[in-house]
Formats: C-alpha cells, sequence, structure tokens
C-alpha cells in the first residue's frame, strides 16, 4: 500500500473529525443549528468513503450490501416517523449504535479466542496486548448495554411495555449481575478466553442494560437515553482505541463527554439527580405519603373557554406531552393566531423537560410554525403568571404540578414548575382524570380559578377554533 | 500509537466535547441528542473494518451485523437531526442582519 494512499486515509479521518467538533458546535445555536448537521454529515461520508481505501480490508461486497441495507432502511424509516414519535428514534438508532460497538468488539474478542489462523494473522490471544483485550471487552460491554438498555427505552416510549418491572431485591440482583459480569470480563482478559465465555459475558451484557432500564419510569426515558447517548460514544471511543482508528476516538469522546454533559443538564431542568434517575424509584408505588387535596374539578365547555380567552388581555399556552400525543400543535397555533388577530398577546411557555425531552416541544411548535419570539422559557415566563389572564395549559400535568413546591413527600418535590396557579384563570385541557406521567395527583385541577376543558387535545382546541370565530357571529 | 498519545488525545476531545455543548440553550438539547447520536455513527467506519478483517463465518456475521447497525445509526440519526433542525428556519428573528 503506498504512501501517499495512507496519508490521504488519515487526512480524511482528521477532516472528519473536525468537521464533526465544528458541526457540533453549530448545532448547539440555533442561527447555525441547520449547518451544523451537513458538516458533521459530510464528515462522516469523507470518512466511510477513506474507509474502503485501508489496507487489508476483505470482504467489500458484505460491507456494501450491509451498507446500503442498514442505511436505505434507517433512512426511509426516519423520513416517515411523525416528529412526535422522534425521542423513540432517538433511542432506537442510538442503540444500534451501541450493538453497533458491541458487535465490533465481539468479531475481535471471537477472534482473539479462536485458533490461530494462518501465518500472516496476527490476531491471536497470546499475540495481542493485555490492554487491547481490556478494551474489546469494556467496548463491548458498554455498547452492548447500551443496545439492550436503548431497546427497553425505545420499547417504553413506544408503549409497547407501558408499565415499569418492579419488584423487591432488585437493586441486590443488578448489583450481582454486574459483579458477575466483571468477573467475566477479568477472566476474559486474563483467564482463558474461550468463545463459551465470550458469548457468556454478552448475554450477561445484554440481560444488564434490559434489568436497569426496566425499571425506570417513562418520565425519566430522556436522561436515560441521554445517558445511554453518551455510553455509546464511550464505546466507539474504546472500539477506536482498539482498533487503532483516531477518528472513532475523537468523535466517540467528544459524543461521551458531550452527552454526559447534556444528561446533567437534563437531569438538573427536572431537579433530579443520576443517581435518583436510575435507582431511584420515581412515581414508584402508591406507599407515598400524599397530601390530600380538597375540592373538585370543575369543568367547563368550549364555548365558555373561547369568550374567556377571546376577550383576554394576555393569554400563555403551556403546552405537554398531551399535545404531542393529540398532533394538536398545528390547530393550538391556529387558535393562538386568531387571538392574536383579536388583539390578544398570546406567548407559550415551555418548561425545561416538557414533552419526553428538552426541547422536544420546541421542535413541535417550530413544526407548526409558531415563531420562536412567542416562545419563553420557565424562567422568562414565570414572572408573567401574576399579570396573565387566562393560562391554558394543555396536555400538561406534573410540569405545572404545585404540589412539587408544597408537599415534601412527593416524588417530584423539589423540581422547578411552570407558575401557572399565579395566573387569574386557568383553563386545562385534559382527556380525563387521570394522574400524569409520574402518576402524582395535580392540586392544580383543584384549585378555585381552575377550570377544566375534558377532551382529546386535537379535538378540544378544534372546538376553540370553532368557537373563538362564532364569538363576533 | 503510543498508549499515553491516545490518553491525551481521549484528554483533549472530552474537554472539547464538554466545551463545545456547555452553553447550549434548552430548545437545542433535543437536537443535538440526536446530533451528537449521528456523530457516533463514526462505529461504522470501525464496523467495516471489522467485518474488513473478518476471516470465518462467524465473524463475517458479526461484523456484517455491526455494519447493518451502524450504517442505520449514521443514516437514521442525520435523517431524524435533519428534520428537528429543518424546523430552526430564521422564520423572523429581527435584528440579526443574517
Amino acid at each position: 500500500m503506498s504512501d501517499w494512499i495512507s496519508i490521504l486515509i488519515n487526512a480524511s479521518y482528521l477532516l472528519a473529525a473536525l468537521l464533526f467538533i465544528l458541526g457540533l458546535k453549530r448545532m448547539s445555536s440555533p442561527r447555525t443549528a441547520r449547518g451544523g448537521v451537513v458538516w458533521a454529515g459530510l464528515g462522516m461520508l469523507l470518512a466511510t468513503v477513506a474507509t474502503f481505501f485501508l489496507p487489508g480490508m476483505h470482504n467489500f461486497a458484505l460491507i456494501g450490501l450491509a451498507l446500503v441495507l442498514g442505511g436505505a432502511v434507517a433512512w426511509v424509516t426516519g423520513r416517515r416517523v411523525a416528529m412526535t414519535s422522534m425521542p423513540q428514534m432517538v433511542a432506537i438508532y442510538n442503540g444500534l449504535g451501541g450493538g453497533a460497538a458491541a458487535a465490533i468488539g465481539a468479531v475481535e474478542l471471537w477472534r482473539f479466542a479462536g485458533p490461530p489462523q494462518g501465518a500472516s494473522q496476527l490476531s491471536n490471544a497470546a499475540l495481542v496486548a493485555v490492554s487491547t483485550i481490556a478494551l474489546a471487552v469494556l467496548g463491548s460491554l458498554i455498547g452492548a448495554v447500551s443496545f439492550s438498555g436503548s431497546m427497553i427505552a425505545f420499547a417504553k416510549l413506544q408503549g409497547w411495555i407501558d408499565r415499569r418491572f418492579v419488584f423487591s431485591g432488585q437493586r441486590l440482583i443488578n448489583g450481582l449481575l454486574f459483579l458477575l459480569l466483571v468477573a467475566a470480563g477479568v477472566l476474559l482478559v486474563w483467564g482463558q478466553l474461550s468463545p463459551q465465555l465470550v458469548i457468556a459475558f454478552f448475554i450477561l451484557a445484554l440481560l444488564l442494560g434490559v434489568m436497569m432500564t426496566l425499571p425506570i419510569g417513562g418520565a425519566d426515558m430522556p436522561v436515560v437515553i441521554s445517558l445511554y447517548n453518551a455510553l455509546t460514544g464511550l464505546a466507539v471511543a474504546v472500539d477506536g482505541f482498539v482498533l487503532q482508528n483516531e477518528a472513532m476516538i475523537v468523535a466517540g469522546t467528544v459524543v461521551g463527554a458531550a452527552g454526559t454533559l447534556l444528561t446533567q443538564l437534563m437531569a438538573r431542568a427536572m431537579n433530579r439527580s443520576l443517581g435518583n434517575v436510575l435507582f431511584g424509584n420515581f412515581g414508584g408505588g402508591g406507599a407515598t405519603s400524599e397530601q390530600e387535596i380538597g375540592g373538585a374539578q370543575k369543568p367547563i365547555d368550549a364555548a365558555d373557554a373561547a369568550v374567556m380567552m377571546a376577550y383576554a388581555e394576555r393569554v400563555v399556552i403551556v403546552p405537554g406531552y398531551g399535545l404531542a400525543v393529540a398532533q394538536a400543535q398545528h390547530k393550538v397555533w391556529e387558535f393562538a393566531q386568531l387571538l392574536i388577530q383579536r388583539g390578544v398577546k398570546v406567548r407559550f411557555a415551555i418548561h425545561p423537560v416538557a414533552g419526553r425531552m428538552p426541547g422536544h416541544m420546541n421542535v413541535l411548535l417550530a413544526e407548526a410554525g409558531v415563531p420562536y419570539d412567542l416562545i419563553a422559557d420557565m424562567d422568562d415566563i414565570n414572572p408573567e403568571f401574576p399579570n396573565t389572564d387566562v393560562a391554558l395549559v394543555i396536555g400538561a400535568n406534573d410540569v405545572v404540578n404545585p404540589v412539587a413546591k408544597t408537599d415534601p413527600s412527593s416524588p417530584i418535590y423539589g423540581m422547578p414548575i411552570l407558575d401557572v396557579g399565579a395566573a387569574k384563570n386557568i383553563i386545562v385541557i385534559k382527556r380525563g382524570r387521570g394522574t400524569g406521567f409520574a402518576g402524582i395527583e395535580n392540586a392544580l385541577f383543584y384549585a378555585d380559578n381552575t377550570r377544566m376543558l375534558f377532551g382529546d387535545g386535537q379535538q378540544a382546541v378544534g372546538a376553540l377554533v370553532t368557537e373563538v370565530k362564532m364569538v363576533d357571529g | 500509537m503510543s498508549g499515553f498519545l491516545a490518553l491525551y488525545i481521549f484528554m483533549l476531545a472530552a474537554f472539547t466535547g464538554y466545551e463545545v455543548i456547555a452553553r447550549v440553550p434548552v430548545i437545542l438539547h433535543t437536537p443535538l441528542m440526536s446530533g451528537s447520536n449521528f456523530v457516533h455513527g463514526i462505529v461504522l467506519v470501525g464496523a467495516m473494518v471489522a467485518l474488513g478483517h473478518a476471516q470465518t463465518p462467524v465473524e463475517q456475521a458479526i461484523g456484517f451485523a455491526a455494519v447493518l447497525m451502524g450504517a442505520a445509526n449514521a443514516a437514521g440519526a442525520y435523517v431524524v437531526t435533519e428534520r428537528m433542525l429543518e424546523m430552526f428556519k430564521p422564520s423572523r428573528k429581527p435584528g440579526d442582519g443574517a
């Protein structure tokens, strides 16, 4: 293999790493974000093409087939899926990345474990540095956990698994599982590297990912996905060390670090620690002493609600996941435009963890065409609630629950909330009388100035639109 | 590449990742998570190398699965990220002169 080709390949990897970092940098500002992903995409393209020219590569037909097959299926699925399903798509693609990282480790370990293969074959356990085996084991472990964990997270967000699996001694069993896994890993590195042990190791790692994720409630899934995202990055970086591939090391590490920070930011937005998310019992069991909530929920019909807002001066709309589920974002914007035409000052208030992921709600509103100067975040809007005539809560629950401020025994105690209760009037659009994702009763719904507009978000807002149009005849 | 040089790369890249994200507005958290999800799609390169050097049928099968998943990671995450960021068209943002 001539020198200049190897220089070209390395230069391509270097440029790809640079494009990844600059791309991520651009993605962290709204004005440049769209270009950012294109830069990163160019980096990926460059690195992929360069890899075909690496010395000693075989199986080109297989590589091409897998590349086209995997890429095309994911591309089409990603294009077709609804914007509301984005969180689970992030989960599944992340899981696949983790799976790929684990599979790379598996190929390496399998080769180390296998019999010597021909004279030119260097890769055999005896000839490989202990550190390389250890890194392959580590990359496999992290990748496999990220894979199976992300798949469970996907299933939960998709609604395939709709309950948490909690049983007594769960933590003990998970702890034992982890210790067993570490033991198997140590044995792989310093003991005998047998194919059976490799298989057992992977089964244990996959099982750990499943067991870790099953007890975590759906409301915490964004944090968990972000964590697995960081873990996949780390697994990729570790695999990069095994394969001596600098592009993988840099890109994987950058994602690992950025993902870890992002996970912390998300956990902080919910006022929870990461440990609490992973090992806590959020929304678990009815055993928590719940504060008695007095009064009754007072219903309102769409006509009254529409009139109330049509003649209001300031209306703040608080969208939550219910809006996303009902795909009501377009209808809501239509309604808001009608109010704006009447001279009502309308703003949208978004809690940092509204929806299923931080920023998820912004994306949905942006999709509907809501300009982002109308969208306010929690810190900006909270002081304005006392001057707000009507706060319209659509499918949000836990993020407006005053219990987070008043009841220290509540699982969401301490989580910053939108101060909707301070508004003069509150209208809550809600499908039924049930509790929110965290399974906690919401005192706001029983407040004197709160009226409930029961119904599916799409229909309820549709009715509001019709009624507002009829206000002036 | 010596072990320590690798560790230096690891350290510097970790700081880079941390700094790049440090001052991100909340509205970009999800797109950015998706974007970093795309960037670790670089695992595809490793998968190609693994399959490219696979010898036995077992290695080929696992390597094939690796490339399949890596390609899905990269392609899927790219599309999803692009679709999310498409929403951030500078529709009407006064005073930026962009």
